[in-house]
């Protein structure tokens, strides 16, 4: 296999650019997607190659693109809507809860909706409070929904390949902080399952299950845990829904100690359910209570000495499972 | 009535003198007793599922579109089977005026699973892809992406279908109305958006709710708009067939408001309504402005058709219904496995 380096953007670009010229009923709606390829320039070039009709800027109305997306979808076609920022989902959430992910159920399996939404989540980039949230877990809640949270170029491209497939609203998540990220992706043909964890590094004494913006942090925890002898093994689900919970409990009962860490805000989010997961599914091997990392429970400060305390890093995560491994 | 009159006028021309005349004449009397008989059926089916309601033989509410044939018939009868629709909470007419089968309606609504959405939906969420209707929606205007998306699909997919947004005037207070319909006009799509104004958000009347003017609205966007009597279901028939076509034609979007009133409640179980309308005004409604009563008037004094004719029509969507509320009664509930499928494709 050819191997290149890739951003996490170019990844995502590509992803789309070859399902686009795959099928023609792909197309892509959302502000300032067309020439100015989004303000983190994620879409540059594809306006270019297929054209103002498949690459539509829409006016500032996320309701109303998310709907029309549905529709679309609803009868024949493929949208990828673009919700600039994650904390713009909450504009368009009647589209996306009440109307895309039940439209299936409730018409008794005669109707579908092949529709992705991407937009962004991920804290630190001095945004405030309405430009860094991390709302992944709101809409893993809802049934119907499947939701996709990559952490590496290569998950990104493939995962992107397998959202656009899938029959599903499919709510796709990309750190904004990650799109000048590098990483090897295959210049082949691949996609990423959903429902299937990856691990991201190999460990014995205690399971680092990351999501997203989290799994760098996590890796760079690891490594400072490897100087003191302390073995991490970290896990990146991939997908909060589906969930690949049987990996995540594999890995705890091998390590008998879990830490999880996510960007979203701490309480009642992906943390939760997943050290839930964890604690269920293996509870008599554990030594340790399944500790949760996620966002402070404020609205996320500007000032870059208040915003950093917001959310885990390699070293609160590093103390954590050193405190986990009893190595204080 | 001068709308009316002229209605009936502008669809004179085509029956006058000759061979051709009388021809085009019987067909447009066929074409009346068919609209006719599809309101008798909402008519009809809607009395029955009160009824059910009445007996504690139906799960959940229903909002009854009684008072409002006109409309859906008028609108529906305009289009073609492969042209979309989405509905409201009100569904029931629109979704028997795009072609559903009176039988998995009401199977539908006794949550069987014979019904639509194998009874998964219910009152609220019938869906016929099949007769183009993308849905009933249970969300006040939720559908109005929905339907403008369908629009920019069959733009995008060549095809000259049309979609059809059906809501009422409490739709207007929802804001994703207002940002399709500046997108549809944007882009020209082939959306019509029927706003049946029925007077009542729910038990407030309209006055209470809504600055400005109905038609202002959609004007605003540069959208053709027009307003028309909701009861004449000749008038309602006519002017959707001229925006369908001009939506055809690619001359984009337009909004029509349709001058109605629901006989019922908000839904089966508003009985004491006194607080937010009066009696007298149900009455007169009923008395002077019944759309079936309009049409059936209209026919007769043309001499196009008889009482005798009408009463048939009548007899039989009567009995039609009552066979498929009882097909509805007498099928099966779903098998409890179907709780968890379905829920992804």
């Amino acid at each position: 296999m050819a191997e290149r380096e890739l951003t996490f953007a170019e990844a995502i670009r590509e992803a789309l650019a070859e399902e686009m010229r795959r099928d023609d009923r792909i197309f892509i709606v959302g502000e300032d997607v067309a020439e100015a390829g989004t303000p983190f320039k994620v879409l540059s070039g594809l306006v270019e190659e297929f054209g103002k009709k498949r690459v539509l800027d829409s006016p500032i109305s996320e309701p109303g693109f998310s709907g029309i997306g549905v529709g679309a979808a609803m009868t024949g076609m493929r949208p990828v809507v673009d919700i600039m920022f994650g904390d713009f989902l909450t504009l368009a959430m009647d589209q996306i809860v009440n109307q895309a992910a039940k439209v299936h159920y409730m018409s008794g399996g005669k109707m579908k909706v092949p529709i992705v939404f991407r937009t962004t989540l991920g804290a630190t980039r001095r945004s405030a409070a309405q430009h860094s949230q991390s709302l992944h877990a709101w809409v893993s809640h809802v049934p119907g929904l499947k939701v996709v949270i990559p952490s590496t170029p290569y998950d990104a491209k493939g995962l992107m390949k397998t959202a656009i497939r899938d029959e599903n609203p499919v709510v796709f998540f990309e750190d904004k902080m990650m799109y000048k990220l590098k990483g090897s992706v295959p210049a082949e043909e691949y996609t990423i399952p959903f429902g299937v964890a990856d691990i991201k590094r190999r460990g014995e004494d205690i399971t680092l299950v990351a999501t997203s913006s989290m799994v760098q942090v996590a890796i760079g925890a690891a490594e400072k845990l490897s100087q003191i002898g302390i073995s991490a093994e970290v896990i990146d689900p991939r997908t909060t829904k589906p969930l690949d919970k049987q990996t995540l409990v594999d890995s705890a009962k091998k390590t008998s100690r879990a830490i999880v860490i996510d960007e979203g805000y701490e309480s009642y989010g992906v943390t939760a359910e997943l050290a839930s997961v964890i604690a269920d599914g293996a509870f008599y091997y554990l030594d340790a209570p399944v500790k949760r990392m996620g966002a402070m429970d404020v609205p996320i400060p500007f000032s870059p000495v208040l915003e950093d305390l917001t959310v885990p890093t390699e070293e609160t995560v590093f103390e954590m499972a050193k405190t986990l491994c009893r190595r204080n | 009535m001068t709308k009316k009159t002229e209605s009936a006028t502008r669809r004179r021309p085509a029956t006058e003198g000759g061979v051709e005349g009388s021809k085009s004449e019987a067909i447009d009397v066929e074409h009346w007793l068919h609209a006719y008989e599809q309101m008798a059926k909402i008519r009809e089916f809607e009395e029955k599922v009160n009824e059910l309601y009445m007996k504690a033989l139906m799960p959940g509410l229903a909002h009854l579109y009684s008072g409002q044939e006109a409309v859906a018939v008028g609108v529906c009868e305009a289009l073609r089977k492969d042209d979309y629709v989405t509905s409201t909470h009100r569904g029931h007419g629109h979704c028997l005026a795009k072609g559903a089968s009176i039988n998995l309606m009401f199977a539908e609504l006794l949550g069987k699973e014979a019904g639509y959405c194998r009874g998964k939906g219910g009152s609220m969420h019938i869906a016929d892809p099949d007769s183009g209707n993308l849905g009933a929606n249970a969300i006040v205007g939720g559908s109005a992406g929905i339907a403008t998306g369908a629009a920019f699909s069959a733009r995008m997919r060549g095809t000259d279908q049309v979609a059809v947004c059906f809501f009422g005037e409490g739709a207007l207070g929802q804001g994703l109305l207002y940002e399709v319909m500046n997108m549809a006009s944007l882009w020209k799509l082939p959306v019509l958006y029927v706003c049946e104004n029925n007077q009542y958000n729910e038990y407030t009347h309209y006055s209470e709710t809504l600055a400005g003017e109905v038609p202002a609205r959609a004007k605003a966007f540069g959208i053709h708009t027009e307003t028309v009597d909701g009861q004449d279901v000749q008038l309602v028939n006519e002017t959707v067939q001229r925006l369908v076509e001009r939506a055809r034609r690619g001359e984009g979007p337009a909004f029509l408001e349709c001058l109605t009133y629901r006989y019922y409640g908000h839904h089966v179980g508003d009985i004491s309504r006194a607080y937010y309308r009066s009696k007298e005004e149900e009455q007169q409604w009923r008395d002077t402005r019944d759309p079936l009563k309009l049409l059936a008037d209209k026919l007769i004094s043309q001499n196009l058709t008889d009482q005798k004719v009408l009463d048939q029509i009548y007899a039989n969507v009567k009995t039609e219904v009552e066979t498929g509320m009882q097909f509805a009664i007498d099928a099966p509930y779903p098998d409890q496995v179907e709780v968890d499928q379905d829920v992804y494709a």
